[in-house]
């Protein structure tokens, strides 16, 4: 290709940084409390949240332990350091105490999830998938939930089942992922304000989607939410999740822990498609993406499997992991990382294998574009006694445009010798010539475009449930649809 | 159908011109074929025809059917009915020959007013087009060109042409890289696709490929130009004694630069 960049390509970047449509902001009124933390906030957090005094103690040692602790920088990414003292840590648009219905939810809320596509109103939602909102600190709705207990089926917001839920949470909750497991998943733990909880009894499977749909609305506020599912023996779930913010100049920090803890023969399925404001093309502004995401295969043959569509976030730092525990478990990993414009992702899984004859897939797709910077950084790890375990990765970048970057950091380690681990990596370059190539055939550009994208990432997209797989094929499309045409 | 008339271009953005003022004139129901050394603007010019955007023209004009077309786009000129074979097809992974093929067809039948097959009917199209190349079916659902053996993609390329019934065709050195049985499968292929409502230009460094599909022309081009034309005497005459013989021999009578 000649030194400038030749017009397809041009389109190709220019359909790739299409505007950010989500980037409007809600006008409700909040109730915030003073910024900065300290042991009062975290206090008084967990105080207007009326928690247990279990609660209460567990945020202010995780408190304690965080302050002790420092920021990690040994990922492939710079940025200014978040401001922990000019910080919100709670941010709760004023509501009316009890949510009995949608009729109770603010309007201006409401209007929110219908502009983001997604309606709450049970009666117009997709047949059959449940949702709860959550909507800067606190989950505004969760819908279906009757028909979920019907089946048994817990799934609520965080703040609910601290309070109706006690002992699943007391024996779940940080069981996965210790306090102190690292900076931001001992922070998320003193100050989160909300999250979804979702529990499957036994030989259960649950008879719909389960969706969460984050949204960051106050400019200030950093939204740190807390996810636990539990699958118990033979039970399964499929779990989607979605995130939209508003634009701001202000970077804000987005600091999640999900956990997911999976009994004998369980089976757990996460999706996420993430969507925070990315920041505009000369970096400024956009969501520091860092979350701890980890599941746990407790019982033999269960099976974890994360499947992500990362197109948002001014940086994001995310290793979903899967620990195989039980004998003959599953971890899978199925992961397309988009970054554009000045993006930082440094993405990638952990698999831990203990039990015996546990296997683990990864497949990753990262595509830069403009001059942003894509890492895949991943860990396989076979213990001794993890004897029989199979591993197979796969690592692809993409790269379009000249000054985008895309890097791979893989660890593996096998200790013992009937185990085997597989690694591939390629990195390809849109050009010219499959433009080109496919354009001579008769097939425009944009459509041309579109389909060595969606070549590309169709492994990963065909993880999706079929719900969501729709949602991720428009959001490719709006990141990768532009003036074509 | 095809009229070149003094064609230059350059890569975009540099200064040496790699056509130097070609002509070349070509009918329906005819075969060409254009030889010449490395490096003489063989390909240069199959992709300039068909409207790669790396090369500009900086003059003349390339009518087809009399239309201008030296400022379309690339599939704007497929619609046409411009096919080129590539010399390195391009791999796409993800994607599958018939997906890519349904697209292809249905998006140049609608250029044209030409009524689109669905799925069901594509199937039975394609199916019947297996054949002219000796095409196991498997082939239609593996990605474009991926993994693909070099013969592979070669036969893929006339596997393609079949299908898009293209009214004029480039074949740029199809022949290269094919053995001996690939060479006749795919000349087979191209012969059954030749008829005289099509043309196609066959562009090869050897003289071998002529055996298999007979051109009524053939061109010899050197630093830019077609700097001789004649029937299929011409290639033995190459064949027999190279390009540097020839290139003396014009020297000698003043005819090349």
């Amino acid at each position: 290709m000649s030194e400038e960049l030749s017009d397809g390509v041009k389109e190709l970047e220019s359909m790739i940084s299409e505007e950010y449509k989500y980037g409007f902001t809600t006008d409700v009124e909040y109730e915030d409390f003073p910024k900065g933390i300290s042991e009062e906030i975290v206090r008084e957090l967990s105080r207007v949240k009326e928690e247990p005094k279990w609660m209460t103690d567990f945020r202010v040692k995780a408190y304690h332990a965080w302050k002790e602790m420092e920021e990690p920088t040994w990922f492939n990414a710079t940025y200014n350091k978040p401001d922990f003292e000019n910080m919100l840590y709670y941010s709760a648009p004023k509501k009316k105490p009890q949510l009995d219905s949608m009729d109770d939810v603010d309007p201006n809320i409401r209007e929110t999830y219908e502009k983001l596509g997604i309606p709450l109103e049970e009666q117009k939602m997709l047949s059959n998938v449940a949702v709860d909102a959550v909507f800067d600190s606190v989950s505004i709705f969760t819908s279906f939930k009757e028909k979920l207990a019907e089946a048994g089926v817990i799934f609520c917001s965080m703040s609910e089942a601290i309070k109706e839920h006690p002992e699943l949470i007391k024996k779940y909750l940080a069981s996965v992922i210790p306090v102190r497991d690292n900076f931001y998943s001992a922070l998320n733990s003193a100050v989160f304000s909300d999250g979804s909880f979702c529990y499957i009894p036994k030989n259960t499977k649950c008879p719909m989607e389960l969706s969460t749909y984050f949204r960051i609305n106050n400019m200030n506020s950093g939204q740190f939410e807390r996810t636990l599912i539990v699958a118990e023996e033979g039970a399964s779930v499929s779990y989607l999740e979605g995130c939209t913010a508003p634009m701001y100049d202000e970077n804000q920090l987005h600091a999640a822990v999900v956990e997911l803890v999976a009994l004998d023969d369980a089976d757990i399925k996460y999706s996420t498609i993430q969507n925070w404001y990315a920041g505009d093309e000369n970096g400024k502004g956009g969501i520091y993406n860092f979350v701890t995401k980890r599941g746990i295969c407790k019982g033999k043959n269960s099976h974890i499997s994360w499947t992500q569509l990362e197109t948002g976030s001014a940086v994001t730092l995310k290793y979903p992991s899967v620990i195989l525990q039980g004998d003959n478990s599953v971890g899978e990993f199925y992961s397309v990382a988009v970054t554009t414009k000045k993006q930082q992702a440094d993405t990638g899984t952990k698999m831990i294998h203990l039990g015996k004859n546990t296997k683990s897939t990864i497949i990753s797709k990262g595509i830069s574009a403009g001059q942003s910077n894509n890492s895949y950084r991943g860990e396989v790890k076979i213990s001794k006694n993890a004897t029989g375990s199979k591993n197979y990765s796969v690592c692809d970048s993409m790269l379009i445009g000249q000054e985008c970057g895309a890097h791979t950091f893989p660890y593996i380690s096998s200790e013992n010798s009937s185990s085997s681990v597989e690694h591939e990596a390629t990195t390809s370059r849109v050009g010219e010539e499959q433009i080109f190539y496919l354009m001579q055939r008769g097939i425009s550009e944009q459509d041309a475009i579109s389909m060595i994208i969606n070549g590309f990432v169709k492994d990963v997209l065909k993880e999706l449930p079929l719900e969501f797989a729709v949602e991720a094929n428009k959001l490719l499309d709006v990141k990768l649809e532009g003036s074509v045409g | 159908m095809l009229e070149i008339k003094n064609l230059h271009a350059k890569v975009e953005g540099e200064d040496i011109h790699i056509l130097k003022g070609v002509n070349l004139k070509v009918n329906a129901g005819e075969i060409h074929a254009i030889m010449g050394p490395n490096g003489s603007g063989k390909s240069t010019l199959s992709k300039v025809v068909s409207g790669h955007p790396e090369y500009e023209v900086t003059e003349g004009e390339i009518l087809f059917n009399g239309e201008d077309i030296t400022e379309l786009d690339a599939d704007e000129r497929a619609h046409l009915g411009l096919f080129l074979a590539f010399q390195y097809p391009v791999e796409v992974p993800g994607i599958t020959n018939k997906t890519l093929l349904r697209e292809a067809y249905n998006t140049i039948a609608r250029a044209n007013d030409r009524e689109e097959l669905d799925p069901i009917e594509f199937e039975d199209y394609i199916e019947s087009k297996l054949d002219i190349i000796n095409m196991k079916d498997e082939f239609l659902s593996r990605s474009i060109n991926t993994g693909f053996s070099g013969g592979e993609k070669k036969k893929n390329e006339i596997f393609q042409m079949a299908v898009l019934n293209p009214v004029l065709s480039f074949l740029d050195e199809t022949d290269s890289g094919l053995d001996i049985d690939a060479l006749k499968v795919v000349s087979d292929g191209v012969n059954k696709i030749a008829n005289d409502k099509n043309a196609i230009v066959m562009i090869t460094h050897y003289q071998r490929l002529l055996n298999y599909i007979k051109p009524d022309f053939v061109h010899v081009m050197m630093a830019g130009k077609l700097i001789k034309s004649g029937g299929i005497e011409l290639a033995e005459d190459l064949e027999a004694n190279g390009y540097d013989a020839l290139e003396k021999e014009l020297v000698l009578n003043g005819e090349a630069q």
